[in-house]
């Protein structure tokens, strides 16, 4: 899941102490936890709010990085453009998957779901390797992310703290969005009574689509920033598909601060027990899955269904 | 919880002698369709063998989520449990062919047990989570526990005694195809007799609605529970049979992934018929052989294709389909 800049770093940083090891695998989990969660936090409103196991989640920030590293890389066009054209391509693309597609399985039974997101997922990662080869792709950063930056006691990749900050301005603007303007009491109404706001005057079929688009340009962001975490290749949407759904219904569907807190917490789960047992793998992490799930079967934060 | 659409009634049909007559044409054509492939195929024995083993997974999960309603998408750590049993103990010197598959019978109901008392605690979404972080955890056990599982590298040297100290494991899987065939043969009959028993009308009825059933007296958590442990039996009896064919057992035996497939062969099929299992297992896989072969990425582009294409047009899988065909014919006849 991490990538291994982590390990790398961890082999300099075993010689100076322990603080420092606890300092940077704070940083790392803190970094790798916003990636999750603007990612996640897409998907969790998709499930949450319009009820759609969508698995093609992941599938939609492996194309928004396939589209940010041809922008960036091969045509030369700077890592600003590259997250612009990644987003606004990648909402393009899934316009019509949910005119055509989506919409046919709102309400629908979730293996139904799945099963056509796993099916969806299939067909992207098909498509993707058929146009752009089976290797690894990566996108550059700019001059000013790819230095380390010195916040008075120690330095930081300045990576570290652009993702960071990318999360923190996601989950405000989020809260924002859905608290306090006009299209979020909108949003909230087709939520809980989608037949009433319909009567209402709420044209709750461009609610959808619109909240639709936010969630897949979120995914597109997460996938963009956070592609030294989770490294862009064919298999990216399956690999980390499981990753994402657990996340979310580990922070309970649709809420942002559950979100926020299981991200935060499987973040820092997965990085220290691959900072101190990298032998183990994922095993921390799904443990601590099971664990919670056990304990909050709707998540942290989930509503009552 | 409602996973799956509503269909095939609880009502007992009235003709019961014409359901034992299609029964055994089935169970027949099976056989047939077995030796067929024995007598076509010969120089691909090895993948027909892999078929029968996958044949049983897809059979264990269709009982969780065709008869149960319980959607799971960690079947392959019963697979997986079975497989690595069978291989360690044949490591360990214990050889013969069927004691292995018991021992993999026996290890995958065990499995079954922990994953059903697991998985039973939650509903919904938090289930299929559940049992996905299963699946992977197991994964990662059968990675770490290296000393006995091989890790990575997997479980190879797994050297087999002959069938009843008479036929031995050839090159050319033949042994193994027909010990397989035969194996799949047996547990579709006792499945057949599962699922038409009281306990599997039960499991049909909680799949319906679990709330009445609970209302009319009965106590949902054991049954499926018990539905779990046969699952995992004849999951990991596919498991052992691909351990033995293979003599070797490698982690991809429990992965999400093979998990994943097995239900898209499912639901290929049919959700809800053991018939269906099987047809949507030899179809897939069938297809996966050819068209791989080709380029493995235009198989995935194929497969999702085809899954959006089965769930949106043909929500119960090929088998409703044909059923749909014979019941128009029967009607216009």
């Amino acid at each position: 899941m991490a990538s291994a800049t982590l390990f790398i770093q961890f082999r300099t940083s075993k010689r100076k102490g322990s603080m420092q090891t606890i300092l940077s695998i704070a940083i790392d989990a803190l970094a790798f936890g916003m990636v999750l969660f603007i990612i996640c936090i897409g998907l969790s409103l998709t499930m949450g709010l319009m009820r759609v196991v969508n698995l093609a989640h992941g599938a939609f920030a492996m194309i928004a990085g396939y589209i940010a590293s041809y922008a960036a890389r091969d045509l030369g066009l700077g890592y600003a453009a590259g997250i612009f054209l990644a987003i606004i391509g990648t909402i393009v693309i899934s316009v019509p998957l949910e005119r055509f597609l989506y919409r046919r399985i709102y309400g629908s039974p979730e293996l139904t779901q799945v099963l056509m997101t796993i099916g969806l997922t299939f067909c992207v990662i098909g498509i993707t390797n058929y146009f752009f080869g089976p290797t690894l792709k990566t996108i550059p950063l700019p001059q000013a992310l790819s230095q380390p930056v010195d916040v008075g006691f120690r330095t930081i990749a300045a990576h570290r703290l652009f993702v960071i900050a990318c999360g923190a301005v996601v989950a405000g603007g989020l809260w924002y969005l859905i608290e306090r303007t006009d299209f979020g009491i909108k949003l909230r109404a087709t939520v809980d009574n989608a037949a009433m706001s319909d009567a209402l005057g709420v044209r709750t079929q461009v609610v959808y689509a619109i909240s639709f688009a936010i969630a897949i340009g979120l995914a597109a962001l997460g996938g963009v920033v956070g592609a030294e975490f989770l490294p862009i290749e064919p298999y990216y949407a399956l690999r980390y598909m499981v990753t994402f759904l657990v996340v979310v219904s580990v922070g309970g569907a649709g809420s942002i601060p559950g979100a926020l807190i299981a991200c935060l917490v499987l973040g820092l789960v997965d990085t220290t027990g691959r900072y101190l047992m990298p032998e183990f793998g994922n095993f921390f992490f799904y443990a601590a899955v099971i664990l919670i799930v056990c304990l909050f079967p709707r998540g942290f934060l989930g509503r009552a269904q | 919880m409602h996973i799956i659409a509503h269909e095939g009634t609880v009502a007992a049909r009235p003709k019961a002698r014409s359901r034992w007559w299609r029964d055994a044409a089935g169970i027949a054509l099976i056989a047939a369709c077995g030796a067929a492939g024995f007598w076509l195929f010969p120089d691909n024995l090895a993948l027909l063998t892999r078929i029968v083993a996958v044949a049983l997974l897809v059979l264990s999960i269709d009982l969780i989520v065709g008869y149960c309603g319980v959607a799971t998408l960690g079947q392959a750590a019963l697979f997986g449990a079975g497989a690595y049993a069978a291989g360690i103990a044949c490591v360990n010197g214990v050889t013969e062919p069927m004691t292995l598959i018991a021992i993999g019978a026996a290890a995958g109901a065990v499995a079954g047990l922990l994953m059903g008392a697991i998985m039973l605690r939650a509903h919904g979404l938090a289930q299929l989570v559940l049992s996905i972080a299963i699946v992977q955890l197991f994964h990662e056990a059968a990675n770490k526990a290296s000393a006995y599982t091989g890790g990575s590298d997997g479980l190879a040297g797994l050297m087999v005694s002959p069938l009843f100290g008479l036929f031995e494991f050839d090159l050319w899987g033949r042994t193994a195809y027909l010990m397989g065939l035969a194996l799949l043969l047996l547990v579709f009959i006792a499945l057949k007799f599962v699922v038409a028993s009281p306990f599997g009308m039960l499991c049909r009825g909680i799949k319906q609605d679990p709330i009445r059933i609970r209302a009319m007296g009965a106590f949902v958590f054991p049954v499926l529970l018990k539905m779990f442990v046969i699952s995992g039996a004849v999951a990991g009896m596919g498991g052992a049979l691909a351990a033995i064919s293979t003599q070797v057992v490698g982690l991809d035996s429990v992965s999400f992934e093979l998990s994943a497939n097995a239900l898209v062969m499912l639901v290929l099929g049919g959700l809800g018929t053991l018939y269906g299992a099987l047809v949507g297992t030899v179809i897939f896989m069938g297809f996966e052989h050819v068209v791989s072969a080709f380029n493995p990425f235009h198989w995935m582009t194929m497969v999702g294709a085809l899954l959006i294409a089965v769930v949106l047009a043909a929500p119960g899988g090929l088998s409703s389909l044909m059923e749909k065909v014979s019941a128009s014919k029967g009607r216009s006849s």
